[in-house]
């Protein structure tokens, strides 16, 4: 069995109505460690992610089905889920393809479909978690970001998502060009919305009451950064209450609501695990959703957090790492033995906030969420809280796959909707720290695209046998070092 | 010495190899063989006897469709087709799966004598390809019985 990296728990709906491929299908995934649900029929497929809303994480089908064309499933998907969706065929021809990509799937497999191409899918969901991040962060790309911000912004509505998608393919990828290249911004200077700056704006939102009342001057005046402009102001508070009207909507963050109501809240454990264990949802192996909070209370708490600079309590840095990388937290924490790992502390150099803590933050599962800020001072007071970490990510009901000592055999298939998972020991090789050898980093792999992530710490990510996936279809591969904080440095606008 | 199971341990390797040789099998049957495990000691014999039994369905479809003489609905015909391929392209059934591009032209060009030739020839494959598949389970268990491990044969 290849050496590779997939999330565990990722939670799979397969729709194909060859009951061969089925079963090869639900095994192969299960073998990547995933929850899996299969389907032999394209609406019982919409019926399932209908009933279990928040029930999958992507979705793979078929492209041809019987009861319904898989570009009409694709579409249903997107439109009223905004699931990642993959489509299958055997047949390649370029015109099917195009379909597929104009459809909105984020991806198109060729039957027959290969282990490697399966344990690559969480890329997919873990770049629209990225998006929905990118989005609720309300980082200004100027570049091209007229499409984009009218597709993001516009709370989600039926219409403009499918056109999201549609162009998802091409101009993300261009998107993420055009970042790199600055020439192709709009001609004022840009401001980035650092976490800092964001939470300084959050702050003085939240101080004035109600952003409803809120208005760019009187923001702008309790920001009190000199170089920034009412406009700025302006455009990102509008940016701000689209994130917030979506919110009100009932669209699902994924995040914890640590429920930090400022940033000076002391930690409490009971909040954390008030905000983890969210109830009524199932606990997804990475995305933990919000509770009944208060909109605006979650909006600045799962907002606020990304902003944590170095003086922020350790609570409050943990709460953030839960939202900021929600995918890689769960994804990489799942698959750790848990009793394994040393104590991270002593294993990992702390990580510091240099001038921008948004840098080499540490991989959560290796340092739970420990080290999620830390200059050093704050490490001691860190220690304990990665014993909650530990605990509040235990699942303690749903998803046993989420631990790997918990994982429990399963039946052998038996009916056509399963959802069982399979522990599979033997092939989750989790390097841990001290077992790293550089040269075992599989050398096609671009790691670029992770040490720009500013969720990743280095040290963490190195311990990890990824596969190689560049020679993947995944378009994930060609991403950018910078994903979406393109340029750190706060501008000066003199 | 040349004992029961060493014996029966080579012919299972030879047999494997002839059927990859002749193009019976390509390498998603050795996928196949990769997912099977404890778990799932028969992972492969249910695989395939899924297929065969998809088999039997999707060419009793296209017989139907092509015994409507004057009235042949070759899309019909077409799909099914597709979906053998499909199905084929699961198991690694290299010949069956080449058929059907043969088969889905003849479709495309709606040649009637060109599908029921196509369809001819793709009941003789897979009911031969099953043939074969069943001895070679056949050898398994008789290693299995005599109580040898079943040899890893790589291509």
């Amino acid at each position: 069995m290849e050496k590779g990296f997939s999330p565990v728990g990722l939670r799979v709906l397969v729709v194909d109505d060859d009951p061969t491929w089925l079963k090869i299908l639900e095994k192969m995934l299960k073998k990547c460690s995933y929850e899996v649900t299969t389907c032999g029929l394209a609406r019982e497929a919409l019926r399932l992610l209908r009933e279990r809303k928040d029930g999958f994480d992507i979705v793979i089908s078929d492209v041809n089905m019987p009861d319904m064309d898989g570009f009409k499933l694709l579409e249903h998907v997107g439109l009223e889920l905004d699931l990642p969706v993959i489509m299958m065929s055997v047949d390649g021809e370029t015109s099917r393809v195009m379909k597929g990509v104009q459809h909105g799937a984020c991806d198109y497999l060729l039957k027959p479909i290969r282990m490697k191409e399966l344990k690559i899918i969480w890329q997919h969901v873990l770049r629209k978690k990225l998006q929905e991040v990118r989005d609720i962060e309300g980082c200004c790309y100027d570049v091209g970001a007229d499409w984009f911000t009218q597709a993001q912004f516009l709370g989600g509505g039926e219409d403009v998502s499918f056109g999201k998608k549609r162009k998802d393919f091409d101009f993300e990828k261009k998107l993420f060009q055009d970042e790199s290249d600055q020439s192709s911004s709009s001609k004022k200077a840009r401001v980035v919305w650092s976490y800092e700056l964001h939470q300084k704006f959050v702050n003085a939102v939240n101080q004035i009451g109600c952003d409803h009342k809120a208005g760019p001057k009187k923001i702008l005046d309790l920001m009190n950064i000199p170089w920034l402009t009412r406009e700025n102001v302006a455009s990102h508070l509008q940016k701000y209450r689209l994130y917030l009207s979506r919110l009100e909507k009932g669209k699902e963050i994924k995040c914890y609501s640590g429920g930090v109501k400022n940033m000076d809240s002391p930690p409490k454990d009971a909040e954390i695990n008030s905000g983890h264990q969210s109830p009524g949802k199932s606990s997804s192996y990475a995305f933990l959703k919000a509770t009944e909070t208060d909109p605006k209370q979650l909006a600045s708490a799962s907002v606020s957090d990304p902003t944590s600079d170095v003086h922020m309590p350790p609570k409050a840095k943990k709460t953030r790492i839960g939202y900021d990388p929600p995918i890689s937290s769960g994804v990489f924490d799942s698959r750790l033995p848990w009793n394994d790992v040393p104590d991270p502390l002593e294993s990992k150099p702390p990580i510091l906030y240099e001038n921008n803590f948004l840098q080499q933050q540490p991989l959560p599962s290796q340092s739970s969420y420990v080290a999620n800020s830390a200059p050093s001072l704050m490490q001691e007071e860190m220690k304990p809280s990665y014993v909650n970490a530990d605990e509040f990510l235990m699942p303690q009901d749903k998803n046993s796959t989420v631990i790997l000592q918990d994982m429990d055999l399963s039946a052998p298939f038996s009916s056509n909707a399963t959802s069982n998972t399979e522990s599979i020991p033997g092939s989750l090789n989790w390097e841990l720290p001290e077992a790293h050898h550089s040269d075992s980093l599989d050398t096609d792999l671009d790691f670029s695209w992770f040490q720009g992530e500013h969720f990743f710490a280095n040290t963490g990510l190195q311990n990890f046998q990824f596969q190689d996936y560049s020679s993947s279809t995944s378009l994930l591969s060609e991403l950018p070092p910078h994903l979406w904080y393109g340029n750190d440095t706060l501008t000066s606008i003199p | 010495m040349d004992t029961l199971v060493a014996q029966l341990q080579r012919q299972f390797r030879d047999y494997t190899i002839s059927l990859y040789h002749q193009g019976f099998l390509d390498d998603q049957f050795t996928e196949l063989k990769k997912l099977q495990d404890e778990c799932s000691p028969d992972f492969v014999a249910e695989v395939v006897s899924l297929f065969f039994e998809d088999c039997e369905k999707l060419i009793g479809n296209m017989a139907r469709a092509l015994d409507q003489t004057g009235n042949v609905d070759f899309s019909l015909v077409g799909s099914s087709v597709h979906q053998l391929k499909g199905s084929s392209s699961s198991v690694g059934a290299k010949r069956v799966k080449g058929l059907c591009v043969t088969f889905k032209e003849c479709c495309d060009s709606q040649s009637f004598e060109g599908c029921v030739r196509c369809l001819q020839q793709v009941d003789i494959e897979y009911k031969s390809l099953k043939a074969k598949l069943q001895d070679l389970f056949n050898l398994e268990q008789q290693i299995v019985q005599a109580g040898g491990r079943i040899p890893q044969v790589d291509i």
